[in-house]
């Protein structure tokens, strides 16, 4: 799919030798890699490698240290109105007075000023986005009341309302068992897919995601590689990432990296 | 006894209740939906150090009060999210601010009547002015909140989401802190700094209780805020000699103590 892309359209994202920094340490170093409109892109890789870090350098809340980043076309920040987020996941306490539709609503006019009185036309566009993420019925629910998974799918549909070319997903599995793994990965496949929309999905577990990315970007030891998941995930690639003998296993149709740091 | 409430002192302490009440919870509500309650309870005691200050002085208590509420107010808005490291910022200059409002006092060799005014609240002593003061005041407030209102709540649900969608959500969390102080230092005409907690954080928290919309849960908040201060002082008037805050302060208790029990939300919490 990333070879498809106009060329007079610029990258959804763009990253050359970029190096990232958190408190005097470096995280990220030599970061080069393009992202093109409608590529389903898993980001792996072990805690702290600066997986968070890099959506957060995509929405312009950290400067590189070095380099050049451009997302859809601009520096970082300026088009963040094209792009959907969904944060690590929030607890958003039990006792607060928030129902489904109001978190949703925040991703149409949050950020606008003013009271924002009812209007027929928001509503539709809520009503529209909760159907997209089968979601209608969690409308009037107390967002407290609600198990980890419909959460994940309002604040999806949250993310949906800028009608984003680029959706940042950050950990949407954290704290789903199986089956609702499962349902937030088809959701996540069918809006890529029917939106061609570019998703960057940060995950722990390749395995789920397998079937449907695109490319994987694999993030370690300050280091990154991306390309199709056959080519990255392999004990070769993964060792030189590393800098220390890694062995990518195939087991029961699973994929699972073995080494001393993994 | 109705003729009681035409005698001016009671219409001046009825509007000046009527205009706090309201600002009290409506910010009241974003205060508790942040999980600032601690910070609404601190700031009228920081105040308070302020308002000795003033009369130690020699100005009027209430430009004191407005300094350090609002000082303390924005501190608090710089200081976060992390609330456990919040609570203890908070609570620390919370006691040194009480501790210099003691020794303000301990220096101050006059009539201390007016200190003890901005403790325990002086309703029934409103003057004209500070009627009209009270009204302009909350006019701006009640503004300021309608001019925020999106952001305002984006931010206190779900702040990462409002960062990345360009919400300043530092500069919202002070401004709302500064809505904050000038509402204690309206407040506590009515309550007095011991208690403006009442009126602040009472209406808001059952509110949030028995509603589950912000527009909802902000209307039922003032709707309780006006009914606990009319009825507060329409019973101490009736009394003859007990004081105001102590009815509102019941009336509020009374009311917060079922729904807190008998609420759904109340009982999974047990």
């Amino acid at each position: 799919m990333g070879s498809e892309a106009q060329p007079n359209i610029s990258p959804v994202v763009s990253l050359s030798r970029v190096r990232v920094s958190l408190g005097g340490r470096t995280i990220q170093d030599e970061m080069t890699f393009t992202i093109q409109d409608g590529e389903y892109i898993a980001v792996l890789g072990p805690n702290g490698a600066g997986k968070s870090t890099l959506l957060k350098l995509l929405l312009g809340l950290i400067p590189p240290a070095s380099g050049r980043v451009e997302v859809l076309g601009e520096s970082p920040g300026k088009r963040n109105n094209h792009i959907g987020y969904v944060p690590q996941f929030r607890v958003i306490e039990s006792d607060l007075t928030l129902r489904g539709r109001e978190v949703v609503r925040f991703g149409l006019d949050g950020n606008r000023w003013g009271p924002g009185w009812p209007s027929r036309a928001r509503r539709a566009r809520v009503d529209q986005v909760l159907e997209e993420v089968d979601a209608v019925e969690l409308a009037e629910q107390p967002i407290g009341r609600l198990s980890g998974g419909e959460r994940q799918r309002l604040l999806l549909a949250q993310a949906l309302l800028t009608d984003p070319r680029l959706l940042l997903l950050d950990e949407p599995l954290a704290n789903l068992d199986i089956s609702r793994e499962g349902e937030i990965i088809a959701l996540v496949r069918r809006i890529c897919r029917s939106r061609k929309v570019a998703v960057m999905f940060v995950t722990h577990d390749i395995n789920p995601l397998l079937p449907d990315v695109d490319r994987v970007l694999y993030l370690a030891e300050a280091h990154s590689a991306i390309g199709t998941p056959q080519a990255v995930i392999t004990s070769e690639c993964l060792s030189a990432l590393y800098g220390s003998p890694v062995e990518v296993v195939k087991a029961l149709g699973r994929v699972f990296v073995v080494g001393a740091q993994v | 006894m109705l003729d009681v409430l035409r005698l001016p002192f009671i219409v001046h302490a009825l509007l000046t209740a009527s205009f706090a009440a309201v600002v009290a919870a409506v910010s009241g509500y974003f205060l508790v939906s942040r999980g600032l309650t601690f910070a609404g309870h601190a700031l009228p005691n920081i105040g308070f150090a302020g308002a000795a200050g003033a009369v130690l002085l020699g100005i009027e208590p209430v430009y004191g009060l407005f300094t350090f509420s609002l000082g303390a107010g924005v501190a608090v808005g710089f200081i976060g999210r992390d609330i456990r490291e919040r609570d203890v910022s908070i609570g620390v200059v919370m006691t040194f601010a009480l501790g210099l409002g003691l020794l303000f006092l301990a220096l101050y060799s006059g009539y201390a009547a007016r200190v003890y005014g901005i403790l325990f609240g002086n309703i029934l002593g409103i003057s004209a002015q500070a009627v009209r003061m009270t009204a302009v005041a909350s006019g701006l407030i009640l503004a300021v909140i309608a001019f925020l209102y999106r952001p305002l709540l984006f931010s206190t649900f779900d702040p990462p989401a409002a960062e990345a969608r360009g919400v300043p959500v530092k500069l919202l969390s002070v401004l709302f802190m500064s809505v904050i102080a000038v509402t204690v230092s309206l407040s506590i005409q009515v309550m007095g700094a011991l208690l403006v907690f009442t009126l602040l954080v009472g209406p808001a928290a059952t509110a949030t209780r028995l509603v589950k919309s912000p527009l909802a849960a902000i209307l039922v908040s003032v709707g309780l805020g006006l009914a606990y201060v009319w009825l507060g002082i329409f019973l101490a008037a009736a009394s003859g000699r007990l004081p105001v805050s102590f009815f509102i302060a019941t009336l509020s208790f009374v009311v917060y103590l079922p729904v807190r029990l008998l609420s759904p939300m109340g009982r999974e919490a047990l």
